[in-house]
C-alpha cells in the first residue's frame, strides 16, 4: 500500500504564498489516483513536486521506498503528461515517442520497436511520420501519452490532460487512458478539476481545496459521504435548504414550518439556524416510502435536460426556499405542471446539516455501516 | 428579343460592375501613386540606367565592370563587414535577449534592455562614429586608460579607422537589432518543452541540442540575415567613422553622388542595383525562414 | 453557500484561476552566466556614451562644450528644421497610410500581400540608393524638384514617408486589427455619416495609441538621418552635427549626447503609451 509515497509536503512560495500544507498520501502499486479541486487548490503544485519541477519547503516523496525529493526532474523517471500536450514541434510523432528512450542511449532498434508497440497502443499506428501540427487536440495528447509512457517510468502524471479538448473527445479519451493504465498496471496521479473524470476515472479521489487536503477516499464515499462541507458542494450537485433546529438529539428540524428529521448527527441548540444540503437525486416526487421526510410545495420550473428532469417546487408559501430534484427521464413519466402542488419526499439519512458552527457527524466507516 | 434583353442587361451589368470595381481601388490609389512616383520610378532610372552604356545603348556591360578591381573590392569590403557584424552581432544578441528573457534576470531588466535596444539599434551615422571615436579613438578616453597603463593599441596598427573598427562599430547597432528580433522567439520557446524534456531525461545540453536550437534555427538564420542586410545597406556611420577611406559599395554610391568618382555614372547605377539585388535576397530569405518558423510556434 | 452548482457544468463552480507564473530555472550556473551576459553587454554599450560624456566635459570650463552649443543659433535652426520635416513627414504619412490600410482591411483583403509588399521595400532600397534615385530622376524636367530648395524639401519630406513605410504601416495595421473596423464603419453608415466623418472621427481616434507609436518612431528616424539629408544638401540636424565634427573638438559631444538623449526619450515615449495596448514588435534598422 505504499508504492508512491507523500509525507508532510507543504510548499511555501518565496512571495509568502503556501500553495500547499500537510499533504500526506501513500498510493499502492498500479493504483489511480485523482487530485480534485477548483483551480489554485493546490494540486497542480503537488503534482509538480512529484516530478520535480518544485521543491518541497518541507516533507519527503518517495517511489517503491526510494526517497526521491533531492532529485532533479530528468533523474526520477516518472513520466508526465502536460495540459498543453507540450509535444516537440520539431519533432515527429515517432521522433517524440522516442525521446526518452534516445535520451537514455538506448539502441535504435529497441527505440524503434518500442515506438511502433505504442503507437498500436494509443491506435495511431500509421501516424508515426506526422508532425504534432497535422494532429487533432485528441492525437496530439494520445502521443504525449505514448511519450511519457515510451520509457517504462514508476509513476505516470497527469496535469488536467483533457481540459483543452472538447467534451465528447474527453470522455472517449478518458477511457482510453483508463483502459491503458490497467493494462499497464502503472500508479497513476491524475490532476482535474472536473469531478466526473475524477470520479470516474480513480480508485481513489483526493479533494483539495487552498493548499490543503479535504478528504481522501474512494469516488463513492467522497459523493455519498462528504466529510466537510466544501467537498459536500464540489463534488455533485447539492441543494442548500435554511432550515432551524428543533431538538438536535433526535435530530428534528423544521424546513419553512414543516418538520424534518435529519439521520446524522449534528450539534447545536434549538432555535438556531442552519442549512440542511441534500443531493436532488435523493429527493422523489410522491410521498414516498413510511419513515420519509414529507414537503409540500409549488411546484416552480421543471427543466427537461435529456437523461434527467429537473424539477425546482418552492417549499411552502411564496418566499420558501427553492429544492431541485431530479427525475430519470421515462417515456412514462407525467411532468408536473408549473404552479401545481407537490410533495417531494427523501430519506432521513440523506441530507446533512451544515452551518458554520456545526461539525458533520460520524467519520466515514461509522456512516457505511449505518447504511 | 430575350437574347437582346439578356446582352443589354448583361452589358449593364458589366459596366456598373466595372464602374464599382474602380472605386474600390480608388483608396488605395493615393498610397500607390505615391510609392510609384517616390520609390519605384527612382529605382526604374537606375536599373533602366544600368543596362545602358554612355551612349544610350542597351549593354550588361557595366554589370561585367563590377568585377573591376575597385568595385569588386568595394562589394568584398560590404560582404565582409556584413557578414562579420551579422555573425556576431546574431550571437551576441541572441546570448544577451535570452539572458534577460529566460535566464532567471529579475523581470524589470528585459523591459529595460529591450527599450534600450529599441534606441540603440537607431543611434548611428555620426554620433555613433563620433561616440567611438571618443572612446578608442586616437583621443579617446579607453585609449588613454590603456596608454597609461603601459598598452598602446594604436602602437600595434590598430585602429579604429580600419575594417576592424569599423565592425566593432556597426556592432552598437547590430546587436541590439538581434535582441528586438529574436525575442518573440525566445519569448515562444514555451516552458513546458523544457520541463517535458527534463521529465523524459535530458540533460540541458541534450535540451538545446535536440529541442531548444532546432526550433529556434530558423528564427536566428532569418535574423541573422536581416542583420547582413541591415549592414549591408549602412552608409552614415561608415561616412562619418572613415570618410570614404575604405570603399564599400554604400560609401562607393555616395562618392558618386558627390562628384563622378567612377567616372562613369552609369557604372554607379549598376552598383546600386547590384546593391537592391542582394538587398532583395536577403528580404526574401528572411520572410521564408520566418514563415517556416512561425509554423512551429503555434 | 446558498443556490445550486450546477453539476452538468462543474466549471461553471470553478473561478478561472491564473496558470503558474514562469518560474526562474533552476541552476544558479545559468542565472550566473546571464549576469556575465548582461554585464558585458551594458558595460559594451555604456562606454562609448561615457566617452562622449567625458569629451563633452573636457573643455575649459567644464560646461563651455554645453554653453556653446546652447548658444549655436545653428543648432536651433537645424534641429528646428529637423522636427518641423518630422512633423509634416509624420502627417502625410499618416495621410497616406490610415486610408490604405483601412480600405484593404476592409473592401481590398486580397491586395493586402501586394500592399504589405510594398510597404516593405524601403528595406530593399536602402536610403543612400533611394536618394540616389531620386537625385536622378528629379534632376530635370518635367520635375525638376533638385534645383530648387522648396523642391529639395519636398523630395526630402517623400523621401522620410518612403522610409517610414514599413513602421507606420505596420503600427497602424496592428492598431485596425484590433478594433473591430467593420462593424464600426456598418454602424457610423447606418447612422448616416460619411467617408470623411468615419475616418476622422471613429477611426482615428480608435488608432491614436498606433499612431503615436509610429509617429515618435518616425520622428527619431527622421532626426537621426544623415544620409538623405546630406546628399539633397538639406540644414538638418545630422547634417548640422557632422559639419561641427569636422571643426570642433568638444562641442560635437555635447550635441552627440543630446541627439542620443532625444532618441531615447522619443522610445520611453513611445513605451509610455504603448503600455496596455499590448505587443508591439519593431524592426528598427540603423545606418
Amino acid at each position: 500500500m505504499s508504492y508512491l509515497v507523500l509525507t508532510g509536503i507543504q510548499k511555501r512560495f518565496p512571495g509568502g504564498t503556501v500553495a500547499v500544507q500537510d499533504f500526506n498520501l501513500e498510493a499502492a502499486r498500479g493504483e489511480f489516483v485523482s487530485f480534485l479541486g477548483p483551480s489554485g487548490c493546490g494540486k497542480t503544485t503537488t503534482l509538480r513536486m512529484i516530478a520535480g519541477f518544485e521543491t518541497p519547503t518541507e516533507g519527503r516523496i518517495s517511489i517503491d521506498g526510494a526517497d526521491i525529493t533531492d532529485r532533479p526532474p530528468n533523474q526520477r523517471n516518472v513520466g508526465m503528461v502536460f495540459q498543453s500536450y507540450a509535444l516537440f514541434p520539431n519533432m515527429t510523432v515517432a521522433d517524440n515517442i522516442g525521446f526518452g528512450l534516445r535520451v537514455r542511449r538506448r539502441p535504435a532498434e529497441q527505440i524503434r520497436k518500442r515506438t511502433a508497440e505504442l503507437l498500436a497502443l494509443i491506435n495511431l499506428p500509421d501516424k508515426g511520420d506526422r508532425y504534432p501540427y497535422q494532429l487533432s487536440g485528441g492525437q496530439q495528447q494520445r502521443v504525449a501519452l505514448a511519450r511519457a509512457l515510451a520509457f517504462e517510468p514508476t509513476v505516470l502524471l497527469l496535469d488536467e490532460p483533457l481540459s483543452a479538448l472538447d467534451a465528447k473527445i474527453r470522455v472517449a479519451l478518458r477511457h482510453e487512458i483508463r483502459s491503458i493504465q490497467r493494462q499497464l498496471g502503472i500508479t497513476t496521479v491524475y490532476v482535474t478539476h472536473d469531478q466526473e473524470e475524477a470520479l470516474s476515472l480513480s480508485d481513489r479521489v483526493v479533494v483539495m481545496s487552498e493548499g490543503r487536503m479535504e478528504q481522501v477516499g474512494t469516488p463513492f464515499e467522497i459523493y455519498n459521504f462528504p466529510t466537510t462541507p466544501f467537498v459536500a458542494s464540489f463534488v455533485g450537485q447539492l441543494n442548500i435548504v435554511p432550515a432551524s433546529i428543533i431538538d438536535s438529539g433526535t435530530g428534528a428540524l423544521t424546513v419553512a414550518g414543516q418538520a424534518v428529521r435529519v439521520q446524522r448527527a449534528f450539534t447545536g441548540s434549538s432555535g438556531r439556524k442552519v442549512n440542511i444540503a441534500i443531493r436532488p437525486e435523493m429527493v422523489s416526487l410522491g410521498p414516498g416510502p413510511d419513515g420519509s421526510n414529507r414537503l409540500t410545495g409549488t411546484v416552480s420550473e421543471v427543466s427537461f435536460l435529456g437523461s434527467i428532469v429537473r424539477i425546482r417546487v418552492r417549499v411552502g408559501g411564496d418566499s420558501g426556499p427553492l429544492v431541485s430534484l431530479d427525475e430519470f427521464n421515462e417515456p412514462t413519466l407525467v411532468l408536473p405542471e408549473v404552479g401545481a402542488t407537490a410533495q417531494l419526499s427523501f430519506p432521513a439519512q440523506g441530507p446533512l446539516v451544515l452551518d458554520p458552527n456545526v461539525e458533520v457527524g460520524e467519520s466515514v466507516e461509522e456512516l457505511i455501516a449505518e447504511t | 428579343m430575350s437574347q437582346t434583353a439578356d446582352m443589354h442587361g448583361a452589358r449593364t451589368a458589366t459596366r456598373s460592375g466595372r464602374r464599382r470595381f474602380r472605386w474600390t481601388f480608388v483608396g488605395v490609389l493615393p498610397f500607390l501613386a505615391f510609392a510609384a512616383l517616390f520609390l519605384v520610378l527612382p529605382t526604374l532610372y537606375l536599373v533602366v540606367g544600368s543596362f545602358q552604356s554612355k551612349a544610350g545603348a542597351f549593354t550588361l556591360d557595366n554589370f561585367f565592370h563590377l568585377t573591376s578591381t575597385y568595385t569588386a573590392g568595394a562589394y568584398e569590403a560590404s560582404i565582409e563587414i556584413s557578414l562579420v557584424t551579422a555573425v556576431a552581432g546574431g550571437i551576441l544578441g541572441f546570448l544577451l535577449a535570452y539572458a534577460v528573457i529566460a535566464g532567471g534576470l529579475p523581470g524589470p531588466i528585459r523591459s529595460l534592455i529591450m527599450t534600450f535596444s529599441g534606441v540603440a539599434s537607431n543611434f548611428a551615422g555620426v554620433p555613433l562614429a563620433l561616440a567611438f571615436t571618443f572612446t578608442i579613438g586616437r583621443t579617446g578616453f579607453i585609449t588613454a586608460l590603456l596608454m597609461a597603463v603601459g598598452i598602446n593599441p594604436y602602437a600595434n596598427g590598430f585602429t579604429i579607422y580600419s575594417k576592424i573598427g569599423l565592425e566593432l562599430v556597426y556592432l552598437y547597432f547590430q546587436l541590439p537589432l538581434m535582441v528586438l528580433i529574436i525575442a518573440p522567439a525566445i519569448d515562444g520557446l514555451r516552458r513546458e518543452w523544457r520541463e517535458a524534456s527534463e521529465n523524459l531525461g535530458a540533460t540541458s545540453a541534450q535540451y538545446w541540442r535536440h529541442v531548444a536550437l532546432p526550433i529556434l534555427l530558423p528564427s536566428i538564420l532569418g535574423s541573422v540575415i536581416l542583420l547582413f542586410g541591415n549592414a549591408f545597406g549602412a552608409q552614415a556611420t561608415a561616412y562619418a567613422l572613415t570618410g570614404g577611406f575604405i570603399p564599400l559599395v554604400t560609401i562607393v554610391i555616395g562618392q558618386q553622388l558627390s562628384g563622378d568618382a567612377l567616372g562613369d555614372k552609369n557604372l554607379g547605377y549598376a552598383l546600386a542595383i547590384g546593391m537592391v539585388a542582394i538587398m532583395g535576397v536577403t528580404l526574401v530569405a528572411y520572410s521564408w525562414l520566418t514563415r517556416r518558423a512561425e509554423r512551429w510556434q503555434r | 453557500m446558498t443556490g445550486e452548482i450546477d453539476r452538468l457544468h462543474p466549471e461553471a463552480a470553478v473561478l478561472s484561476g491564473p496558470r503558474p507564473k514562469p518560474r526562474a530555472p533552476r541552476g544558479r550556473g545559468r542565472v550566473a552566466v546571464s549576469w556575465i551576459v548582461l554585464i558585458a553587454s551594458v558595460a559594451y554599450f555604456l562606454l562609448p556614451l561615457l566617452g562622449t560624456l567625458i569629451f563633452s566635459l573636457r573643455d575649459r570650463p567644464w560646461y563651455q562644450a554645453y554653453s556653446d552649443t546652447l548658444a549655436d543659433a545653428q543648432l536651433y535652426r537645424a534641429f528646428g528644421f529637423s522636427l518641423v520635416i518630422a512633423v509634416i513627414t509624420v502627417i502625410l504619412s499618416v495621410v497616406l497610410l490610415v486610408p490604405t490600410a483601412y480600405w484593404v482591411r476592409l473592401r481590398l483583403p486580397r491586395l493586402r500581400p501586394f500592399v504589405e509588399f510594398v510597404t516593405l521595400l524601403p528595406f530593399v532600397i536602402p536610403p543612400i540608393v533611394l536618394v540616389y534615385g531620386l537625385l536622378t530622376t528629379f534632376n530635370a524636367p518635367p520635375l525638376p524638384l533638385t534645383t530648387s530648395d522648396l523642391g529639395a524639401n519636398v523630395l526630402l519630406v517623400c523621401a522620410y514617408v518612403v522610409l517610414s513605410f514599413p513602421y507606420m504601416y505596420r503600427a497602424i495595421d496592428t492598431g485596425l486589427r484590433v478594433i473591430d473596423i467593420r462593424t464600426l464603419t456598418e454602424a457610423s453608415q447606418s447612422l448616416g455619416a460619411g467617408w470623411l466623418t468615419i475616418m476622422w472621427r471613429v477611426i482615428l481616434p480608435n488608432l491614436r495609441v498606433a499612431i503615436l507609436s509610429g509617429a515618435f518612431l518616425t520622428l527619431a528616424i527622421v532626426v537621426g538621418e544623415f544620409t538623405i539629408a546630406n546628399f539633397l544638401a538639406r540644414p538638418m540636424f545630422a547634417v548640422y552635427l557632422q559639419l561641427i565634427s569636422g571643426n570642433l573638438a568638444y562641442e560635437p559631444a555635447a550635441v552627440a549626447l543630446f541627439s542620443f538623449a532625444i532618441t531615447w526619450a522619443s522610445m520611453g515615449v513611445i513605451a509610455l503609451i504603448g503600455r496596455g495596448s499590448g505587443r508591439r514588435v519593431e524592426i528598427t534598422g540603423a545606418h
